[in-house]
């Protein structure tokens, strides 16, 4: 049943190394991304804060196969932004990434936010008190335990990265659901073979991921 | 213990879960079979493709047209159905296999190259049509001429699709090749000077610069690259019905209706198509 996997046709670990140099990439992407914009959401600067909710509300609504294509047809192909790449290998890894993370982006701010929200008031008026200014009680302060509240839910946007990370084969990125494409073309017989090769190379991925930092977050959970 | 009754739930979670699928499944089919009823030998259903012009296309007011489509009803004609007793399916080419052998269609007629992993699955009658894969380049780019320039091209064609596996396999390594969802992508692409060719089979590619919006911009440069045969998908071991259509297929081509076919569908792009092909399947 799995015997066309002998015929050396298919480089099935290469295509999962490159899924996971985009879920790499794009989780320290986001993660920086997402601190930032949860930082502009909770902001006193209203401008920052009206930039920081539209941002969120209009991306995190929008498909994220429209997000990656508009990468491609708009910035890549109409605007001629390839982010410094000379092949569409390149281009179209590059352009990924910045699809994920704009994306994912959205959703760890809105994590961090609510961990925000579970670190008491007073914390930041003590901060506030000894004179320190936004930016200090937000990254000294407030971030820190924040970040410690919602390692569970930032396992699950990592996750839903992981599982995202498919959708930059619309584009021609060599990852998995790629060469699954070429599979299913050329193995028609072993369909479901096929499909269960895929299925358990993405658990395999993300198993892992949940049960790690599930054990994470209940170690460093602030305990109030 | 603690382990083993999560290891049941999650046991009982996956049943449920695929026997809802497939629940899902065998309620569409006798709903289908339902709708025609006792009709059921008034109709035949037909799997073609939705999204290829001069093929197999689903224009927007619900009419199919394509050359395809034309051997589809014609071949139904010859199995004694009339035009308004087909219904066309959408067969997506990753699933033209499972449609024919779950008998969700009667034959499949999608520009379905005849292959010997294929026939593992399936019968094939005909082939119907013989394509090679070639490239759609602007009209004024004359740069290309022969398989070797390609490695310095800027290549486009359609995520997994076999044309995009043997560029970057055998024809032309060292190409760039950019891989998208599907043609249609890849013409922005080529419109927009990104890319210097799309390439794919030479009759699909004749479809799209066919096509109304498309007229004068494209040509095709004429390298014959591979050979598609085509050849029309049905259940495997019916010998009686891969009888009968390659029957259809060369009375279509003896009466001149082929002929006629392929110059009103792939005829405006200047497709120089090669002659009917002998039919080899079943004999």
């Amino acid at each position: 049943m799995f015997d066309f996997l002998d015929s050396g046709q298919y480089d099935v670990l290469g295509a999962f190394w490159v899924t996971v140099q985009l879920t790499l990439y794009s989780a320290v992407g986001s993660l920086i991304w997402g601190t930032v914009l949860a930082g502009m959401r909770v902001s006193p600067v209203p401008l920052l804060r009206g930039f920081g909710t539209a941002y969120v509300n209009l991306v995190r609504n929008t498909p994220l196969t429209l997000l990656i294509l508009g990468c491609s047809l708009g910035l890549s192909q109409t605007l001629d932004i390839s982010l410094g790449g000379d092949t569409f290998k390149e281009t179209g890894f590059r352009l990924a990434v910045l699809g994920l993370i704009a994306y994912t982006g959205t959703f760890v701010c809105e994590a961090l936010r609510s961990g925000i929200n579970t670190v008491p008031v007073g914390q930041a008026e003590a901060a506030r008190a000894l004179g320190l200014s936004f930016f200090q009680v937000l990254t000294l302060i407030v971030l820190p335990q924040a970040f410690r509240a919602v390692i569970a839910p930032l396992a699950n946007v990592l996750i839903a990265l992981t599982k995202n990370t498919t959708v930059a084969a619309t584009i021609g990125v060599a990852e998995a659901a790629l060469l699954m494409k070429e599979m299913l073309e050329n193995e028609a017989q072993a369909v479901f073979a096929v499909f269960a090769i895929f299925a358990l190379g993405f658990v395999l991925l993300t198993l892992p991921t949940g049960l790690l930092l599930g054990w994470v977050a209940k170690r460093l959970a602030v305990k109030r | 213990m603690k382990i083993s009754k999560a290891a049941a739930a999650a046991a009982v979670a996956v049943a449920l879960a695929l026997t809802a699928t497939a629940c899902g499944g065998s309620d569409k089919a006798a709903s289908d079979g339902g709708a025609s009823g006792d009709a059921k030998k008034d109709k035949i259903v037909v799997g073609i493709k939705y999204d290829q012009p001069g093929l197999g296309l689903k224009t927007p007011d619900g009419k199919y047209t394509g050359f395809d489509v034309d051997v589809a009803t014609y071949v139904a004609k010859e199995l004694g159905y009339q035009p308004d007793q087909i219904e066309f399916k959408q067969a997506v080419s990753a699933e033209r296999e499972n449609l024919i052998a779950n008998g969700d269609v009667k034959f499949v007629v999608a520009t379905y190259s005849i292959n010997d992993k294929r026939k593992e699955k399936v019968d094939f009658a005909g082939p119907y049509f013989l394509a090679h894969q070639d490239l759609l380049v602007r009209a004024d780019d004359s740069s290309i001429t022969k398989v070797e320039d390609l490695n310095k091209k800027k290549l486009c064609s359609v995520t997994g699709s076999t044309s995009a596996q043997n560029i970057k396999k055998t024809l032309a390594p060292e190409a760039d090749l950019l891989e998208l969802g599907g043609y249609s992508e890849c013409l922005t692409g080529l419109e927009n000077k990104k890319v210097d060719a799309l390439t794919t089979d030479n009759s699909i590619l004749a479809g799209y610069a066919a096509q109304e919006k498309n007229k004068g911009k494209f040509k095709l440069v004429g390298l014959t690259m591979s050979n598609e045969n085509y050849g029309i998908g049905l259940k495997k071991g019916d010998k009686e019905l891969q009888t009968k259509i390659n029957a259809a297929l060369k009375k279509m081509v003896e009466d001149g209706s082929w002929q006629k076919a392929v110059d009103a569908n792939l005829g405006p792009a200047n497709y120089k198509n090669e002659p009917a092909p002998q039919i080899t399947e079943g004999s």
